[in-house]
């Protein structure tokens, strides 16, 4: 089962390549959210009880409901375009996306480890090359945003790998989403939305030597 | 205690943030600083005992937590001329002290955690605290700069983070589940080689973007060039020496097993980039605040390489660690006084300044001997050691294009400086020069007193302190 939907994570992946519009790409977070919860549900019962319910809630409230409606929110309030507008067509995206899920599948072949599941660390890893990439080939930074908690993620699936052994990590996981919350809430509170979330990376390229 | 501190400091600068009074916030300024050293004594005098588990008062984590302490003073009593004497608004006040109290908590609780995953979040509550410092001035500059540095260092502790999870699947072979430093040294020679490379290598380059080496470096400098000079000399001084200790609590666990001498490899190439890459911009760059950024990735490179030389390069990295904090927050705080005098950080605006503020610029002269490393300085003494270690190491191939990038970089920040000193601009500029505070240059001088002082001169308990730090690298 957590087979199942670690694959349909990464199809997620590939439909972030060649979506178009930024509501797409928050509803894919939603959707990501909502299979994290799915793999915790399955795969972290051993934990303590309370600590379950703690992530349960944590990836159900904040990952599938609490940062797309604030995304949403904010693309809303600040206009922004709702085209992605990235910088390479999105079949040339679809080929590189493809690229790095083959090559961790022949790097997580070739690394033998008996501790982790190797689907567990396929996922993890193309999560967190393509969230990169997505950061990279994109201009709005907005989509920054999106594909940096893309990463956080593919993080949060691999800290479930070792979970059972050691739920220190998933509340580690939980905590990085803490910080993404808030420092959404800060570009939020402080306006900076205004200014930052609408104009492009290309506009943010004063400070240098 | 760690505890009642940390709730101390966090109600203090709520407070802070929640006041708006001038007189109420004089007081609560004073408040903290007298938590922050009582905090500093109690940890001195309560050596090598851990404390709720997750803190342990160590050598490195002393000698850091005193120089944070040291330098926090100067930095929020300049804050305070820098606050109050532009008339800014009560509630960015409040922010911005509010945020610097929080920093100088998070730094505090960083150094001293003995746990990895502590550590970890302390690092990043730190970036938050940081850019709220950063963003301050809200102009479309200091925007872009907390937009980069958010981003980056939180890209940077992800990685961190990953590196985290690999090194318990390295764990995996000893059935351990405890991430306390002490017990990761005592199980590293059974760790699993092939997590560990890849878990050296995350966590390494997760925290360059703290201590500012290459590939991470480039947030830093934009930070410290937008966020006020206060501030910035906190961000050269204290929060790279956080980013060092995250690497060096981590090397201390590789120095003990079979990578050792690979992650050595690893951090040598980091380095020496770092410094040739501080090099070439030292000579484009014409921002003065930019200049001493880089000048720090430039001594970050070498202490990191006197850590990866070994021998006595241990001890004179975290020598050089201390001296340059207090060297550069110095220099950073007079460039404040010269940023109030012509407005302007561009080194072609300012000249004449030692005609203007013969203090100040006597101050920066002598800074610029610290910081160059030119011989009474402090700073010459743990070069030489980390040559020397270069030597020993068998790394000459390595020291010989040092010196020469390091010659270069003489030249580049001399000649930036002295122009500022020494030159007249070619149209006189209509100069700010109402007299500086007294308290501040005088504050500014001992903190660079300091730094010949314990370089010609340590004292026995603080060399003490040194070889206490690194003996856990050789045991």
């Amino acid at each position: 089962m957590t087979k199942i939907i670690l694959i349909l994570f990464i199809i997620t992946l590939l439909y972030f390549a060649i979506a178009n519009r930024l509501m797409t790409y928050v509803k894919i977070l939603a959707l990501q959210g909502i299979l994290l919860f799915g793999i915790a549900f399955i795969e972290l019962i051993e934990i303590n009880i309370v600590n379950l319910v703690l992530i349960l809630l944590e990836t159900v409230v904040v990952k599938a409901i609490a940062i797309p409606v604030f995304l949403r929110y904010i693309i809303r309030k600040n206009e922004i375009t709702r085209e992605a507008e990235p910088f390479l067509p999105n079949s040339v995206s679809l080929i590189i996306v493809t690229v790095i899920i083959v090559a961790t599948f022949i790097i997580s072949n070739a690394v033998n480890s008996f501790h982790i599941p190797k689907i567990y660390f396929v996922s993890a890893l193309s999560a967190l090359f393509c969230g990169l990439y997505f950061i990279i080939s994109r201009r709005k930074i907005i989509t920054h945003v999106i594909c940096y908690v893309i990463i956080e993620n593919g993080v949060f699936i691999l800290s479930f790998a070792m979970g059972n052994e050691m739920p220190l990590l998933v509340n580690l996981g939980v905590l990085l989403d803490v910080f993404v919350s808030v420092f959404l809430l800060g570009i939020f509170i402080n306006k900076v939305g205004d200014v930052a979330s609408d104009i492009d990376v290309s506009q943010l390229s004063s400070l240098k030597d | 205690m760690i505890l009642l501190y940390i709730a101390g400091a966090l109600s203090i600068s709520v407070l802070m943030f929640l006041n708006r009074n001038r007189n109420t916030g004089r007081i609560l300024i004073a408040v903290f600083i007298l938590l922050q050293w009582l905090f500093t004594v109690y940890t001195l005098l309560n050596r090598n005992v851990s404390q709720f588990s997750f803190f342990f008062s160590d050598a490195l984590s002393i000698i850091t937590l005193l120089v944070l302490s040291i330098i926090s003073v100067p930095a929020l009593l300049h804050s305070y001329d820098y606050i109050y004497g532009e008339h800014d608004n009560p509630r960015t006040r409040g922010l911005y002290y509010g945020a610097m109290m929080v920093l100088i908590m998070a730094l505090t609780a960083a150094y001293l955690s003995s746990h990895i995953a502590v550590t970890w979040i302390f690092v990043e509550i730190t970036t938050l605290s940081a850019s709220a410092l950063i963003f301050h001035r809200r102009k479309a500059g200091s925007i872009e700069a907390t937009w980069k540095y958010i981003f980056v260092c939180s890209v940077s502790l992800t990685l961190v983070f990953i590196g985290i999870i690999f090194l318990s699947i390295a764990l995996g072979n000893v059935n351990e589940t405890n991430l306390q430093y002490t017990r990761l040294i005592e199980v590293a020679p059974k760790l699993d080689v092939f997590w560990l490379k890849l878990s050296f290598l995350f966590i390494f380059t997760g925290y360059t973007a703290k201590i500012g080496l290459v590939p991470m470096f480039t947030a830093g400098i934009d930070a410290k060039d937008k966020a006020p000079t206060p501030c910035a000399a906190l961000f050269s001084s204290v929060l790279l020496n956080v980013g060092f200790v995250g690497i060096f609590r981590f090397y201390t666990i590789v120095a003990h097993t079979s990578v050792h001498s690979w992650a050595n490899l690893i951090i040598i190439t980091a380095a020496f980039l770092s410094i040739f890459v501080a090099t070439v911009y030292m000579f484009r760059l014409k921002n003065i605040k930019r200049m001493l950024a880089y000048s720090s990735i430039e001594h970050m490179g070498i202490l990191m390489i006197g850590l990866a030389a070994g021998g006595i390069g241990y001890y004179a990295a975290i020598l050089h660690l201390v001296l340059h904090s207090f060297a550069k927050s110095s220099m950073f705080l007079q460039i404040g006084h010269m940023y109030k005098t012509y407005n302007s950080k561009e080194i072609n605006d300012i000249g004449n300044y030692y005609h203007y503020n013969t203090a100040g610029g006597v101050l920066l002269i002598f800074s610029f001997i610290a910081i160059t490393a030119v011989p009474p300085s402090g700073l010459f003494v743990s070069e030489l050691y980390i040559f020397k270690s270069l030597l020993t190491g068998g790394y000459l191939y390595i020291l010989i294009p040092l010196l020469i990038l390091l010659t270069m970089i003489i030249w580049a920040m001399g000649s930036g400086i002295f122009k500022m000193l020494f030159v007249p601009v070619g149209e006189e500029k209509t100069a700010n020069t109402e007299p500086v505070n007294n308290l501040e240059m005088m504050l500014q001088y001992l903190l660079l007193a300091v730094v010949f002082y314990l370089g010609l001169n340590p004292p026995a308990g603080f060399v003490a302190l040194i070889n206490e730090a690194v003996s856990v690298l050789t045991i």
